[in-house]
């Protein structure tokens, strides 16, 4: 068994093996976080929320997706055929190769690079894709007006995302994930670093398209925004790749602020509980904060959020990072 | 062998479509075929073992250059019958300027030759036990920091010139003051209402209530259907 896992073939079916045991899991916690937020949305305006398929509404997921599978693909008249379909794939694909790095326990990830958190920036910042894509394709006014606001938007809040992973690199010494969980052995980087967590957080709402800065899709504008055009399956997959991203984000938290697969404290009823479900329990108390947000804050006017990105998020995390460097030099914490 | 096979592979794919981006009839479709290529010079980075290059390569140039590119390139109106007389009037311009091109890189190449440090870098690019990150950054944050941070500077001045040159005035723009909008209380007053009350029951315009209606008649079912 071990000879056979050596070989080229093995080592290919050892890297689908460990896909699938992540990938299918995502997709579960898609489909329910989807039922999560619409029942905790009803909770919180005081409704029932999907109760009808199945115990607790449970079985709701499943049947929307039917529903999706069973619709009639449309593809406007004008619109370039192959982007138009490549767009919510490449949404979609992008969405999942971004988990090959995320380590769920020590020495879990799928690939352990040296890189991965540059890696990840990068998978994030290729989602803009997707829906400049299909903004173009549908060849309508109103997909392509949410497209750039899409893509100006997730632009402006990848810059201070980025000051933000500079700042918890300057306290870590390494770009790979796992060495970035480590060392929040003693302490958590949300307690020194809480400024840039919050940051975080309002970039990654900002990042995923959700509210309140979820312009690209406003209804009362835009009728739908990017995707108004797309029906069916292709809708289905902007729909997965977005709270798929949503899922990712709250990880990526969660390795960098959190303490990834961490116990809150290493003494005993705690530490009992195994890596995988305190990493799980840390995303699922970041998505009820997405949701939670959603509920609570109206939508951002455009000027606002620009305002927000550029001379708000920007000047403070520059100023932290700095502020950081400093600390750690002057005190003799910068990692070897 | 299989690194070899790879390297051909993706040299082959950058290639192809660094020839699309030229040919490609939509503008909007060269600059997707341009993001291929960013990808596949990021593999053959991989490739040489210089990760840190590979992603920075994603980051800037896909993330955010090609984005760029994107963004214009989908706004403009092109005519192409317009594009097609402007090639047949351009194109032996074109032809000259390329052509003196090639010459001087085919002069450059012939007479290339490696300094003797160079040579001695190229057999081990990266310093042994620590990771190409490490290794970049050493060079451009330890050996030549000033060269960085001047570069660095000329950058920002390009920035600066260039907001200074499209910066202008306008009178009469209403702007909107967030912290003085935020700092005023006389306007804004917190209220912790009962659960289905409201705040004032009298602010809420409500329909009065529908006028008495008599007492339906008792409705007496005679069988057959409803």
């Amino acid at each position: 068994m071990t000879e056979f896992l050596n070989t080229p073939l093995g080592v290919l079916a050892l890297t689908v093996a460990q896909a699938l045991a992540l990938l299918v899991p995502v997709l579960i916690g898609v489909a329910y976080l989807t039922w999560a937020e619409r029942k905790v949305l009803a909770a919180m305006q005081m409704r029932r929320g999907p109760n009808v398929v199945g115990p607790f509404g449970l079985l709701q997921p499943f049947a929307d997706a039917i529903k999706m599978l069973m619709k009639e693909t449309i593809i406007p008249s004008g619109a370039s055929r192959v982007l138009f379909l490549a767009a919510p794939i490449l949404t979609f694909v992008l969405a999942m190769i971004a988990w090959a790095v995320i380590p769920v326990a020590d020495g879990w990830a799928i690939a352990d690079i040296n890189v991965g958190i540059l890696y990840l920036f990068a998978i994030s910042s290729l989602g803009v894709y997707g829906v400049i894509i299909a903004g173009w394709a549908s060849n309508s006014k109103y997909a392509f007006l949410g497209a750039l606001r899409s893509a100006a938007q997730m632009v402006s809040y990848e810059v201070s995302i980025g000051f933000v992973i500079v700042t918890v690199l300057l306290c870590v010494g390494s770009l790979n994930l796992t060495e970035i969980v480590r060392a929040q052995t003693t302490v958590w980087f949300v307690i020194p670093l809480f400024p840039m967590f919050v940051i975080f957080f309002i970039s990654a709402l900002a990042e995923t398209n959700r509210a309140p800065f979820d312009l690209p899709e406003g209804e009362s504008e835009l009728v739908a925004g990017f995707f108004v055009e797309y029906s069916s399956m292709s809708f289905a997959l902007f729909f997965l790749g977005e709270y798929a991203n949503m899922i990712l984000m709250s990880a990526l938290a969660t390795i960098l602020f959190l303490g990834g697969w961490l116990p809150p404290l290493d003494i005993a009823p705690f530490n009992w509980v195994p890596s995988p479900i305190w990493f799980a329990l840390k995303v699922a108390a970041c998505l009820f904060v997405f949701i939670w947000a959603r509920a609570t804050f109206p939508r951002y006017r455009y000027d606002q959020l620009m305002r927000l990105g550029w001379k708000v998020f920007l000047p403070f995390s520059l100023l932290w990072l700095v502020l950081t460097a400093a600390v750690l030099k002057l005190t003799g914490w910068l990692p070897a | 062998m299989i690194a070899g096979l790879a390297f051909y592979f993706f040299a082959f794919i950058l290639i192809a479509s660094a020839v699309t981006v030229v040919t490609a009839r939509n503008p909007v479709h060269s600059v997707i075929w341009l993001i291929a290529a960013f990808f596949n010079a990021a593999a053959l980075f991989l490739i040489a073992g210089a990760e840190f290059l590979a992603m920075i390569l994603v980051i800037v140039y896909v993330g955010a250059v090609a984005v760029l590119f994107l963004f214009v390139v989908m706004m403009l109106d092109v005519d192409f019958a317009q594009l097609r007389e402007g090639v047949q009037r351009y194109a032996p311009i074109g032809a000259v300027v390329g052509g003196i091109l090639f010459l001087e890189l085919l002069l450059v190449l012939s007479v290339w030759r490696f300094a003797p440090d160079a040579a001695a870098l190229r057999m081990a690019p990266m310093p042994e036990g620590i990771t190409n990150t490490e290794a970049i950054g050493r060079i451009l944050y330890t050996d030549h920091i000033y060269l960085f941070q001047i570069s660095g500077l000329i950058l920002l001045v390009a920035m600066i010139g260039a907001i200074v040159l499209t910066l202008r005035e306008r009178p009469g723009t209403k702007r909107q003051d967030v912290a003085t909008q935020i700092a005023r209380t006389s306007t804004v007053a917190m209220a912790r209402p009962e659960l289905g009350e409201g705040i004032r029951r009298e602010d809420i315009l409500r329909p009065l209530p529908p006028p008495a209606k008599e007492a339906p008649k008792p409705v007496t079912h005679e069988g057959g259907h409803h």
